[in-house]
């Protein structure tokens, strides 16, 4: 076997898996808070992505282009929750999904409306510098988008661990009603959820456009279909869960690109296959959690 | 005044009418009990003080109508509810359930003061600190919620059965404390107990609720003697 072949492909599945990973943890933040499987996460991040084009087309520099686009993002899916989701929050899970569903369309027709249907070029954030080591090439790019991954967890804890509105945001995953007696104010922690969760995916975005060819309505959906597959085998209420689980997938992906001929281009099997395992074997994933509740 | 005033309050769920128009006040300081049996609409009636359930009629904390409003912005005025099956934040530890509990509070050295303090008045609690909450046993888990709502320094504290499933001891107990709270702190309390002599002894005053209406009031003592009363609530 050839380990110089081996080890590319292993760097390549695990910068594609750190972008799963990116839109796994926006899947799960959405989940913990509102137990919502957001399947619109996608297209909210193509949205996303077509706004960081959009300023970077204007001139501005591809870093400030995004981090403009991410700010941005976080608004709008603060207002994507109070907007289409809040109506729903009595509803059954059923007619949430089919909203979310809904909001995948709209989403995916907007952007071609307003950013039209041809196919963009975005500029990547890292050099195109490539490293040799010990014969092995490594791109700048991908240590970018691992430490970006690195850096989201780094923030995601902080929050989640070190802040009152990380604590809050805690609370009202854990149980919204007592967190309301208590004066967290229930609306706000779920739009700051959203909000949060569309930053991640506007990063992702940003960060699997320039890898691939270019940026078109379509470009975002199976990176979505991997991410789903990554926040299910992770388990949909794990942070961590998704992180790993992401690198797994995008590992598993690249492995059986180059290895599994039959599976060339229509590797889309791989993450329905890993979905379909862990529904049978391990529902609650690798790190999820079946609440620990004396009553 | 009254702290709280609540007139001719009526509450549903869907089509069916639990609360018939009630009337009850609860004045700065004092302590209420609510006695009724099982489906009377007890947890409905504190659940509409709070927010959590849509009510019509008249509901006033210090003066100002909370009708209608969210349960958070209640909450931020001063009433504290300790909801019946205790509202435990199950998977954050009792420390953070704790801070939670000053959720509404900005003042941080107050705020220290006051764990040290609910600490000390609640030892367990002290001692399982980074305990997951929703691992401690069903009285820890009492203590707790009645100790994250003093957090909040409230004016007024909502009680729903907070005796429920506790051992005899640790219930006398937990009624001493809610009364040297009471004593020293001049927190009102509304509270809704089975539990009708350790109730009454803690309550100044007390209502009857019986399918949804108030069918009998008084001071606790005239309560505790009248002869219904003692039959239904006090089984002797
Ligand atoms: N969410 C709900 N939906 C429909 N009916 C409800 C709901 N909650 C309570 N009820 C009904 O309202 C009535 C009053 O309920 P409530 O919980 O207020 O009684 P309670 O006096 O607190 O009883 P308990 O002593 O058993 O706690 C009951 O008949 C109950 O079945
Ligand atoms: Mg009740």
């Amino acid at each position: 076997m050839d380990l110089n072949l081996f080890f590319s492909q292993l760097l390549n599945g695990l910068s594609s898996g750190a972008i799963y990973a990116s839109l796994a943890l926006a899947i799960v933040l959405i989940f913990r808070t509102t137990g919502i499987l957001n399947f619109a996460q996608g297209e909210m991040a193509l949205f996303s992505t077509y706004v960081t084009w959009w300023l970077a087309d204007q001139g501005l520099s591809i870093g400030l282009a995004i981090a403009i686009s991410v700010a941005v993002s976080f608004v709008g899916g603060a207002v994507i929750e109070r907007v289409v989701i809040r109506p729903f929050e009595k509803a059954s899970p059923l007619v949430i999904v089919i909203a979310t569903l809904g909001l995948f369309l709209a989403l995916n027709s907007l952007t071609q409306v307003v950013f039209g249907t041809d196919a963009k070029q975005l500029g990547s954030a890292f050099p195109d510098t490539v490293w040799d080591v010990w014969g092995l090439r490594i791109e700048a790019q991908t240590i970018g988008i691992l430490v970006v991954l690195g850096l989201e967890c780094v923030a995601l804890w902080v929050l989640f661990q070190r802040t009152r509105i990380g604590l809050a945001l805690r609370a009202v995953a854990d149980n919204p009603e007592a967190s309301r007696l208590l004066g967290v104010r229930v609306g706000t922690m779920l739009m700051f959820g959203w909000g949060l969760s569309a930053a991640l995916g506007s990063l992702a975005g940003a960060m699997v456009v320039p890898t691939t060819q270019a940026l078109t309505a379509s470009s975002l959906q199976s990176v979505l279909v991997f991410a789903f597959a990554a926040a299910a085998l992770g388990g949909f209420d794990s942070p961590l869960g998704a992180v790993v689980a992401g690198l797994i997938v995008g590992i598993a992906r690249a492995l059986t690109i180059q290895y599994i001929e039959p599976l060339n281009n229509i590797e889309l099997v791989v993450p329905f296959a890993i979905i379909l395992v862990v529904l049978l074997v391990k529902p609650a994933g690798l790190f999820g959690s079946t609440q620990v509740e004396r009553v | 005044m009254s702290l709280l005033e609540v007139v001719d309050l009526s509450a549903a769920y869907g089509p069916i009418q639990v609360l018939h128009g009630i009337s009850l006040t609860v004045d700065a300081g004092e302590v209420v009990v609510v006695l009724g049996a099982n489906g009377a609409g007890k947890t409905t009636a504190l659940r509409a003080i709070s927010g959590l359930v849509a009510a019509k009629g008249e509901l006033r904390f210090d003066g100002v109508s909370i009708l209608g409003r969210h349960p958070e912005s209640i909450a931020h005025r001063g009433v504290s509810h300790v909801p019946q099956g205790r509202g435990t934040l199950a998977g954050l530890t009792v420390d953070e359930n704790m801070r939670l509990g000053a959720y509404s509070r900005r003042d941080r050295e107050g705020i220290a003061a006051d764990l040290a303090e609910w600490y000390d008045t609640f030892p367990p609690l002290a001692k399982r600190r980074s305990q997951t909450a929703g691992t401690m046993s069903g009285g820890e888990q009492q203590m707790l919620a009645v100790a994250r709502s003093l957090m909040s320094r409230p004016r007024l504290l909502l009680l729903d059965e907070p005796s429920l499933g506790l051992a005899p001891l640790v219930t006398k107990q937990l009624f001493e404390t809610l009364a040297t709270v009471n004593r020293e702190r001049g927190i009102a309390m509304l509270l809704v107990e089975q539990n009708a002599a350790l109730a009454l002894e803690l309550a100044a005053r007390g209502y009857v609720l019986e399918a949804g209406e108030i069918v009998a009031s008084g001071t606790a003592e005239n309560l505790s003697r009248d002869g219904e009363i003692r039959k239904a609530y006090l089984g002797r």
